[in-house]
């Protein structure tokens, strides 16, 4: 398979380019990574290779072309016999693209019998062996099963199954790892790789996530606003890009190895729409001249197989952020009293159902959600809580803001006043030294409101402002988020996500808490907007001196915004203290684990996979919570007592029966 | 399995028994009583009291509701006012005739209704679907009688096809029946077709916009089998649940369509038993077509309970 | 009258929307109207509500007033639209044939849209085992045929078609309770509510000032199509002898009367007919459009 080499541009209703003359060939046994933020064309770009265009689209020009055939000249049979035969799609939700009625073996065995000459008979021992080839436990079990039976991450393996039916020779990844947990995510991309070596598949892996694509590539394109800006070798990308917008997006990733808030990429892209006579990142280009906003680029060859589309060469650009880091972000003084504590706190949501009060049965499913979990805030501190799906990390959010009272343990705000009962019986003072910012920003704010009343709530509720005052001071909160007056009568279904997390975040300063809760705050955010959303918060952190109490399931962001850390599994702490004695050695294995799999647009760092990525429903009745998953467990000790908590140096605390000595290596 | 039959049986055994004593409630609420709406102006005297002695309408209305809600259990409705006979005698035959027009429509109508719904959510957009989408939207607007008044303009009165109204003694059988029912038929399985029709087609355009029926024609399967393998059986799915509601609701159409073609059914019996004010028939009749909307929709829910996977295995979860 | 029934809906929908109430009202009219079917539907109910109104003025004959030597006459120069079975004017009573339906349904609508709304809405609120009491009486009423019950009191319980109000306003929005529930359960699942609430705000700011304003939308567009099932209910109880009474002039009970004559005089019933179906389909297109211009999804549901 020789030649796919795409030069494509569509529209939506009229001439409404998503892509613009975008070109690349993909060799034999390549893979390419396809990067892009939302909004760049790059999933409409992965369904064009296949000849597919969404509805509403149309092509504009151009062609993919695959070993002779053109995908947009074929007929219906080539193409069909083509797709799943010769390129296949492994698609961003498995959960929603297998088709809910029909079982695994079902799916599979219909690629099989489309792309294959095999009997039956032999389709259906294929099938087992290609759910074995993707490491799924008990195959011919799970080839019975229905999608919805699945975990996200046995779901996106039948994907690659059904793909690899058809024995393709391109595969195209649609983020095939976004929304999966940081070590099942590592799992499937390991996965990936192997397949494509040892059978000799080409990959376009197309994500927002850097840190994925430098695992897999070979080769990187970079798209900006359908237009590709750079393509080249990975390593060259990831080490010396040229294009501005490149080189922004990598600083703007919050990174492991210091612990500083990651470079802000101003603005946002683009409209689509219109013509374009200007190079499309110039407004947002620190290094932008007169010739870039007087005319378009072209994608210049610059080395074998390298192109880049600025009309500057790396060395006639001012450094705009260069990659050169400071190693840590500036500290705020030793952390003066203590804010908030948390002490002992167990959460469970579980109820006594009807059944089992009349059979006087003991709840099986009475289990402790969170369980045993202390922790202080200081004023003026941001704590890191980190963890996976399902570790109750936004459930003690909840617990505090008085949502789902704990069932046990103490919270108390500044020493003294108790917050263990429910939001509606907390006075309205105490309500408002806590605040919460949402993880996401569509359902955050009222669609019916404008962005001046969703401000004036709270001055309204807490200062008793009238209407005039409320809508003024409205207006500073805005500017404090950067954002200006203007918005003040737009609706929310006029801003972006990264606007409308501002808005949400001005919201809750608007208040003047000594406390926010960030629950997953950045997480639907693109890289760029991520970036400019953190430094804002630690800003704000500056100016108010707020404390933070920061939830997320990516370390890098908690290790680039917090002092001090918390590592939940299953509702427990496996790990406390400052960030940098956390993320460094010696570890909890879970700690050890997470941070082994993190991915870094780094192509030297090699993710390592130690543990299974199984979901865990529940955590065990008793001993350690990680006993199930720990690569290390020593021994029946850890199924029958909880871990002891080790105390090391500054508050570092690690809660295991192996000893430092041990988890250091 | 055994666990969710049971809790969807005891669930519609609920439902009846709350209807039963809204029917009775509302009776008793009425002004006057069985008797006295009856008689009329004849309401006096011996006449009244043989007639309250028959109904015991001399006990207290607890008493009396367990003694019907008993009898009810039993399968004894009481006995009509006007008919002076046993009400079951009366509302069977009626009630078999009642299902036959509606069996026969829903034969019809259904897979009409789904076969051109899938097709015009498949073309969305397309001209075959504004015929139809308009076509239905006409029939789901218009009322059934003024549907069933032009067909009968039409074919029975210009025509001259078929008969103008159905001449049938109750207790008729299928055979004579159903040549005599062909202009009912085709009105309840328009108006049917028409309301199942959009909400298929609804179903239909969600399911071909989802991300597996995308995915299917990304590995290459054909058209037809991407429409009837993946997509059909997932989009018809939540369908059947709403058909049956329409189904249930079309049954205020069945008494319209009834009384236009003058058919045997029960809709004609409770029009004629309204006019005759008779209280018990009434009520009886009520009962039946409460018992009818509730079959209806548990068939549905069992449909749906074997054919969703998600639900089976829920299930059986339940019970392993 | 053209006024109220081109902005109305969207005005009563909107009032509890605070400062800038009105701001929607005119994108969303102008969606509307861009449709052909949005168009027609408006076009429609806006001819018939105005009939109601000057009808009265413009009719050429007394609607009751019979005439022996012009029965069954052809549609002429004087009688438009012929004469009927005891000599009266088809068009004066057509055009004023809507008027009793058209009132007690848009007044039925409007109190089961209110209530039904407000129960639902604070159902799905409340939650819990009221919430699951109340449901399953909701699903019980459900399986009672509302038309019957129609007939059961309006002709045992008397009072005349005025009495059908409370009636049918009753079933209609026991099917409003569930819309309403629904949509508050899906609106209280949002951050923003869950954001209000964490605030402290008074239950009656969330609900008046954050919930309602997401849900009016649903309730309206719900109220229409409630408005025109009515319609249809109420012209086939008329034509069941049960709604309106001889003479009043009613769509449902002329042609009812209209049909033993059906091969000689066609006209009789021809017109009301036409009147009343398409003011049918003119609620429905104008609801269609409406839902449309305000994203609510309600293709995908029930009737009844």
């Amino acid at each position: 398979m020789e030649n796919l080499s795409a030069g494509v541009v569509m529209p939506g209703c009229g001439p409404l380019p998503i892509l613009r003359n975008v070109s690349f060939r993909v060799l034999p046994g390549e893979t390419l990574g396809l990067v892009g933020e939302s909004g760049s064309g790059k999933s409409t770009l992965a369904l064009t290779m296949m000849g597919y265009l969404s509805e509403g689209l149309v092509k504009l020009g151009g062609d993919v072309h695959f070993g002779g055939h053109s995908m947009f000249e074929a007929g219906t049979g080539t193409l069909q016999a083509l797709r799943g035969g010769e390129i296949c799609l492994i698609p961003q939700n498995a959960g929603q693209s297998l088709t809910p009625t029909m079982t695994i073996g079902q799916q599979i065995d219909e690629a099989l019998m489309l792309h294959t000459d095999l009997s039956p008979r032999e389709r259906k021992r294929q099938v087992v062996e290609l759910l074995e080839q993707v490491r799924m436990p008990e195959p011919a079990v799970i080839a019975r099963r229905h999608p919805h039976a699945l975990s996200g991450g046995q779901q996106q393996r039948c994907a690659v199954a059904m793909a690899l039916a058809g024995r393709p020779r391109v595969l195209l990844l649609d983020e095939p790892t976004t929304g999966l947990d940081v070590t099942t995510q590592v799992h499937i991309l390991e996965l990936l790789r192997e397949l494509a070596k040892s059978r000799q598949v080409a990959m376009v892996f197309v994500s927002h996530d850097l840190g994925a694509v430098a695992r897999v590539s070979d080769r990187i394109a970079v798209l900006y606003s359908g237009e590709l800006v750079e393509i080249g070798p990975s390593t060259r990308i990831l080490k010396s890009p040229e294009h501005p917008y490149t080189r922004g997006l990598l600083a703007s990733i919050p990174r492991m190895d210091g612990a500083r808030v990651p470079e802000v990429l101003p603005g946002y892209p683009p409209p689509l729409a219109g013509p374009r006579e200007r190079c499309a990142f110039a407004p947002r280009c620190s290094a932008a001249k007169d010739p870039c906003t007087a005319g378009r680029p072209a994608l210049d060859v610059r080395g074998e197989r390298y192109r880049v589309r600025c009309h500057f060469r790396r060395d006639e650009l001012d450094d705009p952020g260069s990659l050169v880091r400071p190693s840590t972000r500036p500290r705020n003084g030793v952390p003066a009293s203590s804010l908030l504590e948390v002490r002992n706190v167990a959460i469970t949501y579980s109820r006594k159902s009807l059944l089992s009060r009349f059979t006087g049965k003991e709840d099986r499913a009475r289990v402790l959600t969170v369980d045993d979990v202390s922790f202080t805030v200081h004023r003026g501190e941001t704590i890191g809580v980190v963890g996976e799906s399902g570790s109750g990390k936004s459930t003690i959010l909840r617990a505090i803001v008085g949502l789902q009272p704990p069932c046990r343990g103490d919270i108390r705000m500044e020493g003294s006043r108790p917050l263990d009962d429910r939001v509606d019986t907390r006075p309205l003072a105490c309500k408002k030294e806590i605040q919460l910012v949402f993880q996401n920003p569509d359902s955050s704010l009222n669609p019916r409101k404008t962005v001046a009343e969703i401000i004036s709530a709270p001055l309204e509720l807490y200062f008793g402002m009238e209407r005039g005052p409320a809508r003024e001071r409205a207006a500073q909160l805005l500017q404090s988020v950067r954002l200006t007056e203007h918005y003040l009568d737009r609706t929310p279904g006029q801003l972006s996500g990264g606007e409308k997390q501002r808005v949400g975040i001005a919201r809750a300063f608007a208040a003047e808490p000594k406390l926010a809760l960030c629950d997953e705050v950045t997480s639907a955010l693109d890289v760029s907007v991520q970036a400019a959303v953190l430094d804002l918060l630690s800003n704000l952190q500056r100016e108010m001196g707020v404390a933070y109490l920061f939830v997320s399931h990516d370390l890098a962001t908690v290790r680039s915004v917090a002092d001090r850390v918390l590592v939940l599994y299953q509702g427990r702490i496996c790990e406390t203290g400052p960030v940098e004695s956390v993320f460094a050695p010696p570890f909890h294995p879970y700690t050890g684990a997470l941070m082994r799999a993190i991915l870094e647009p780094d192509p030297d760092r090699r993710p390592r996979v130690e543990i299974k990525d199984t979901v865990e429903s529940a955590p065990p009745r008793q001993g350690c919570p990680f006993q199930r998953r720990c690569p290390h467990k020593p021994g029946k000790i850890c199924d029958r007592e909880a871990p002891p908590a080790q105390e090391l140096a500054n508050g570092h605390r690690i809660y295991c029966h192996l000893s430092p000595a041990i988890l250091h290596s | 399995m055994l666990k969710i039959l049971v809790r969807r049986l005891v669930s519609a055994l609920f439902t009846l028994a709350f209807v039963a004593v809204v029917v009775f409630a509302v009776a008793e609420a009425l002004p006057g009583d069985a008797c006295t709406a009856y008689l009329g102006r004849l309401a006096q005297g011996e006449r009244l009291d043989n007639c309250r002695a028959s109904l015991d309408l001399d006990q207290p209305a607890a008493k009396r509701f367990v003694h019907w809600a008993r009898d009810l259990a039993q399968g004894d409705l009481g006995n009509s006012l006007k008919r002076k006979k046993p009400i079951e005698e009366i509302v069977g035959p009626r009630f078999r005739n009642t299902v036959i027009l509606g069996t026969v429509a829903a034969l019809i109508g259904i897979p009409l209704a789904i076969v051109l719904g899938v097709f015009a959510g498949v073309y969305r957009d397309k001209i075959p679907d504004f015929v139809i989408s308009g076509v239905s939207l006409l029939a789901m607007t218009i009322p059934e009688f003024v549907i069933a008044t032009l067909l009968i303009f039409v074919f029975a009165i210009s025509f001259q096809w078929f008969p103008a109204v159905t001449i049938l003694p109750t207790d008729a059988g299928i055979r004579e029946i159903l040549p005599n029912i062909v202009l009912p038929v085709i009105t309840l399985a328009f108006v049917m077709t028409a309301h199942i029709l959009r909400i298929t087609r609804a179903s239909v355009i969600d399911a071909m916009h989802s991300e597996y029926v995308k995915m299917a024609t990304l590995k290459g399967v054909p058209f037809r089998r991407v429409v009837f393998r993946h997509m059909l059986p997932s989009a018809l799915l939540p369908t059947i649940n709403i058909v049956a509601l329409t189904i249930a609701w079309l049954l205020s159409g069945v008494v319209v369509i009834e009384k236009v073609f003058n058919y045997p059914g029960l809709g004609t019996l409770i029009i004629q038993s309204i006019f005759d004010r008779d209280l018990p028939l009434v009520q009886a009749i009520a009962l039946m077509f409460a018992l009818i909307y509730i079959a209806v929709n548990l068939i549905a829910d069992l449909l749906v309970i074997l054919l969703n996977p998600k639900l089976r295995s829920q299930v059986s979860g339940e019970g392993g | 009258m053209r006024v109220a029934t081109q902005t109305g809906p969207v005005n009563a929908g909107a009032a509890s929307a605070g400062p800038g109430r009105f701001r929607r009202v005119k994108p969303v009219m102008r969606t509307i109207l861009s449709r052909p079917s949005g168009m027609a539907g408006a076009v429609l109910v806006t001819f018939h509500l105005l009939l109601v109104i000057i009808a009265p003025v413009i009719a050429p004959y007394d609607v009751t007033q019979q005439d022996a030597d012009r029965i069954l006459e052809a549609p002429s120069m004087a009688h438009w639209m012929g004469t009927d079975s005891l000599g009266r004017d088809v068009l004066s009573r057509t055009m004023l044939g809507g008027q009793v339906s058209i009132l007690i349904t848009l007044a039925a609508s409007l109190i089961a849209a209110v209530w039904g709304g407000a129960v639902g809405v604070s159902l799905g609120l409340v939650g819990g085992r009221i919430d699951e009491v109340c449901m399953r009486l909701v699903d019980a009423f459900l399986a009672i045929p509302g038309l019957l019950f129609l007939l059961l009191i309006v002709s045992f319980a008397g009072g005349g078609v005025f009495a059908l109000i409370p009636t049918l306003s009753f079933f209609n929005g026991i099917s409003v309770v569930r819309i309403g529930r629904g949509a508050a359960q899906s609106v209280a699942a949002r951050d923003f509510i869950t954001a209000a609430r964490v605030r402290g705000h008074h239950s009656r700011f969330i609900i008046f000032r954050e919930m309602l304003p997401n849900l009016q939308d649903i309730l309206l567009v719900e109220w229409a199509m409630r408005w025109s099932w009515m319609m249809l209910a109420f012209s086939s109880l008329s034509f069941l002898g049960f709604g309106a009474s001889p003479p009043t002039p009613d769509w449902g009970l002329m042609i009812s009367d209209s049909r033993e004559f059906l091969t000689v005089a066609p006209w009789a019933g021809f017109w009301p007919a036409l009147f009343l179906s398409t003011l049918i389909i003119g609620i429905n297109l104008f609801a269609d459009a409406l839902g449309k211009a305000l994203y609510v999804d309600r293709e995908n549901r029930a009737p009844g």
